[in-house]
Formats: C-alpha cells, structure tokens, sequence
C-alpha cells in the first residue's frame, strides 16, 4: 500500500460518513415523529465524528496540512470519494432507512475489521469509537425494516420500492480496485469479498423477517469511489460548502 | 361550587402558598389544569417549531464542528419538546391532541419563531438572545408549583444556558473576525433584538394570564421585570462585542439603577401572533407537512408493534432473548 493509497483510504471512509451524516441532517425538524428526529439527528452527530475523525487522519497522511474543513469545504465533488448509495436523496422515510439499513450493514463489517488492525493505530482508533455507534445505527435501521416490512400493507409496498430502487447502489461496496486490494493486502481494510458474504447474510436476515423480497438484479452502479458522481452530489456540495467559498479567509 | 370543592380549592390554594408541589394525582381546579396545559404546550410546540429557523443553517453550517455543535443543540430542542409533551401528558392530555392543535392554529408557540434566519450569525444571535432571553423565562419555572413541570425544566435550563453561551461564542468569533463577519453579525443583532424583548410577553397591564399565574406559583416574576433584567444583563455583553443595540433611547439610568429603553412596537409583535410575521405560515405548513408525510410510517409502527403483541400472546414457545 503506498502512502497516496493509505490517505485514499481515509479519505472514502471520511467521505462515506461526511455525505450520509450531511444527508441525514437534512431530516431534522420534518421527521415523521419527535422521537426519529432525535435519532437521526443523533446518528448524523455520529457520522459527522467520524467524518472528522477520518479527515484529519487523512490530512495527517496526506502531509499538505489540509484539516477536516479543508477536505470537506474545498474539495469539488469529483474530488469526493465517497459510494453512490449515501449521496441519494432522502426520498420518503422508507428510502431514508433502506439507504441507511444497506449502508450501515456494509460499515459494521468494514468498522469491525477497521478496529481491530494494526497497521494504523490512529484509524483503529476512530473505528473503535465508531464501531459501537454503527452497531446501534444497524440496530436501528434493523427495526425499521421491520416495522416497514411487517407493518401495513402501505408501508410494505413502499419500502419494498425502495429497497428495488437502492439496492443496485450497494453493489459498489464490494467491487474491489487497486486501493482496496492493496489496503487489504496490507492488513487495513478487509477482502470485500468477505464483506459481501457477512454483507448479504446480515441484510436477508433482517429482510426475511421483514417479510421483504430481496432484489434479484445483479447489476451495480458505480463510480463513487472515482469521483464519478450521480447529479445529486454536486448539489449537496454547493450547499454544504457556500460559506467557507464565499468566504475563504474567514475563521469560524 | 359546592362545600366539598370550596374546601378542595382553599386547601389546594394554602398548599401552593406554602411551595408545596402539585403532582399529577393531586387534586387540583380545572382552570389551573388548563392554565398548566396551555402555557406546557406552548412551551412544547416553541421547541418544535424553533428547531426550524435553525434547522435551516445545518446542512449550512461553515464548518464541521459549528456543524456538530448546532446540530446537537437542535436535538436537544427535540428533546424539550419530548420532556415537555410528557409532562403536559400526565395532565391527561395526549401529544396527538396537542399537535392537532398546533396543526390547526388553535395553539400558538413562541412569536420568535416566526422571524427568518438570513445569515450564519443569526445562530449566534438566536442562542444568545433569544435562548438566553428564555432562560431569563424559564429559570424561575423550575420552581413552579407544578412537580413534573418544574422538574422538566431544570433539565431544559442546563441545556439552555449551554446554548446561550454557544451562541454567544458564535457572535465573539464573528464579531471579532473578518469586515464580512462583523457586518453580518451587526445585522442578526439588529434584527433579533427587539423581537427578542418582545418574548418577554406584552406589559404586565396587558398581559391577560398574569394575575392568576403568578398566584399559583406557575409565574414568579412579571414580563417587564424579566426584561429589564434581560436588558440589563445584555448591554454590556454587547459592548465586549462590540456591536451596537438599534436602540437610540438606549441609555444608563443611574437613579433607577437600570438601563432605560424605547419603546417596543407592540403593533408587529399582536400582527405576528395573529399569524402575520415573516415565515408563520412555512414554520406551521412545514410542521403540518412532517406530520402528514409521516403518518404512513407511524401507522407502519403501530400495526407492526400490534402484531408484535398477538404473536407473544398466541406462542406457547418461550420468547428467545
């Protein structure tokens, strides 16, 4: 793994929480009821640590003296780094938790191993902090699925379309490059093709109980990781970052 | 009246003279059961409905720690609401009736609310104003005669003075910062004082609740008291930042020992809670549409919690942990 290798590997787990944790912020003040406000305002607060946690890893790594803000305020969004599946739109509810119930399935295993190497204390130490928010986030986006699944037939038939709709999004997680092959190699990341077996068997679970039918299609979008976007990013961008554009010299 | 609540009445009007607690069993006159579900759920809505106006500068804010820190202290306005609808509920009232009423206009919220955020310092001005003109409402409330009230609200207050000092710390930074920073914090300033004098409610002459309130220990000091002290405790923290208060008659009075101030146009603040201010009806469309896009989702709730309970009823296998 050479070091540009290393820093991108902080960088997509940065963005990953950076853009979901953004989304997810979005919510706050039009849940669907007080108490989901709370909690995905809580599980925004999570990511959005663990964004800065991996951003000024990878600004240690990377060596120009770029902080948190600097990776996340001034970066383009072909310069962003981060999976398909977390810069969609918020939708309905169901959309929100699907997207979040895929998400969080994916970064539990990917946390897991993320604590427990030894190659970089420093992101070890992030994960560990980090691995038993993503265990509460799975847990909670486990029980929606389950109140959406089994709930009404309303309910069902909506986050089944979701699930439809998302599901091509979350094949990216484990098509592997260069990067993920060479931090795997060296002990940082695991095989994704681990993950995708821990994956799959961690998702039917809960979509079996959930009375929902797993999506059959094999196909992926992609390109996240590349910086090859959907149209939504950059608008996400534009409103997350107009302050420090505007105004470059200012401190906060 | 008959004999038997004259006695109830006058025993219940010594035990609150005497700052005994009301509890939720405890007997106690209707008109205070109403007065008590009128001003919690204001107060419970106010929450609600003020996690909007800064909700609207998160997905904003310049950056990730300002980010954090504003988003945490929206869900801990989230978190008032929660408390403060539970404390209304032990009065046999339920948050579905409550929010009925706040969706069809018969329950009001705070007027401040209903002033637009236009730039970043208006977060800092809100926290320091406006969070700390409620605190200056609500410290005597963790007194109140009524127990779960009160008790909520010691709760609120610590959080509260959190965000008032937050905000004020948002304000130094800007105030001390670039000739951009210093303009647009002068520019919250000016436009979030006098609305913020006005939370303090209409003056003790006209105020048509505080007579009775201040009897039943649900009220311990008037609106004018309370915002002469807000004045007076906000001009100096003005003058460290800097900035100047748009109010020409403002001036020290020696001889009363307090800051003298104008007059405050009570004409905007009876238009804004007639529903005539600059964003009542997106902060109430916005309410109404949250709840309506989610009743789906709690309806999904409560069938899946309802077949939960069948399926634990109708199994003779023991529950797996």
């Amino acid at each position: 793994m050479t070091a540009e290798q290393h820093f991108q590997v902080a960088l997509r787990l940065g963005d990953d929480a950076m853009i979901l944790g953004q989304r997810l912020a979005e919510w706050c003040g039009h849940g669907p009821v007080l108490e989901e406000d709370i909690a995905m305002s809580n599980i925004a607060l999570d990511l959005l640590g663990q964004a800065r946690g991996y951003y000024s890893r990878a600004g240690a790594l990377e060596g120009l003296g770029r902080d948190e803000d600097q990776l996340a305020f001034f970066r383009t969004d072909q310069e962003y780094r981060n999976h398909l599946l977390v810069e969609r739109p918020n939708g309905h509810f169901g959309d929100t938790m699907v997207r979040q119930f895929l998400f969080d399935a994916f970064s539990l295993e990917r946390t897991q191993f993320l604590a427990n190497q030894t190659v970089d204390e420093d992101m070890a130490a992030v994960a560990a902090k980090a691995v038993k928010e993503v265990r509460y986030h799975f847990s909670h986006s486990s029980q929606w699925m389950l109140r959406l699944g089994d709930g009404t037939e309303e309910s069902h038939r909506k986050v089944q379309q979701s699930l439809d709709d998302l599901w091509p999004y979350a094949g990216e997680f484990f098509v592997a490059d260069d990067i993920d092959e060479a931090a795997s190699l060296a002990g940082l990341l695991p095989d994704l093709s681990h993950v995708a077996h821990a994956w799959h068997a961690r998702v039917s679970e809960v979509l079996i109980q959930a009375t929902l039918q797993k999506p059959t299609t094999t196909w992926s979008q992609r390109g996240g990781k590349h910086g090859i976007h959907s149209e939504h990013l950059g608008f996400l961008l534009a409103e997350m970052q107009v302050l420090p554009r505007t105004y470059p010299d200012a401190a906060w | 009246m008959s004999p038997v609540e004259m006695n109830l009445e006058a025993r219940f009007e010594a035990y609150v003279a005497d700052e005994k607690k009301i509890e939720p069993k405890d007997w106690m006159p209707d008109a205070y059961r109403k007065t008590l579900i009128r001003q919690i759920s204001q107060h419970a809505h106010s929450e609600i409905v003020g996690m909007l106006p800064e909700g609207n500068w998160i997905t904003r804010a310049p950056s990730l720690k300002r980010k954090s820190i504003l988003l945490a202290k929206v869900q801990d306005e989230a978190g008032h609401g929660l408390y403060l609808y539970s404390a209304c509920e032990t009065l046999g009232v339920s948050r579905d009736e409550l929010l009925d009423d706040l969706h069809s206009g018969k329950a009001k919220y705070s007027s401040i609310f209903n002033y637009p955020t236009l730039n970043w310092a208006d977060m800092g001005a809100i926290g320091w104003l406006v969070d700390g003109a409620a605190i200056m409402n609500q410290v005597p409330l963790c007194k109140c005669s009524y127990g779960p009230y009160a008790r909520a609200m010691v709760r609120v207050c610590k959080e509260e003075s959190f965000h008032q000092r937050q905000g004020f710390q948002i304000m130094l930074t800007m105030a001390q910062g670039t000739a951009d920073q210093r303009a647009m914090a002068q520019d919250a300033l000016n436009r979030w004082w006098w609305p913020s004098l006005m939370m303090f409610g209409p003056s003790d002459a006209e105020s048509p609740h505080s007579a009775q309130s201040m009897k039943w220990n649900i009220k311990r000091f008037s609106n004018d008291e309370l915002r002469q002290k807000f004045v007076d405790m906000t001009v100096p923290q003005a003058e460290l930042l800097g900035l100047t208060i748009p109010d020409p008659d403002l001036r020290w009075n020696e001889e009363r020992g307090h800051h003298d101030f104008g007059p405050i146009d009570w004409t905007e603040f009876q238009e804004v809670v007639q529903g005539n201010g600059p964003c009542n009806k997106e902060r109430l469309a916005a309410r109404r549409s949250a709840h309506e896009r989610g009743a789906w989702v709690r309806e999904a709730a409560a069938a899946y919690a309802e077949k939960q309970a069948q399926r634990k009823t109708s199994s003779t296998e023991p529950h797996a942990a």
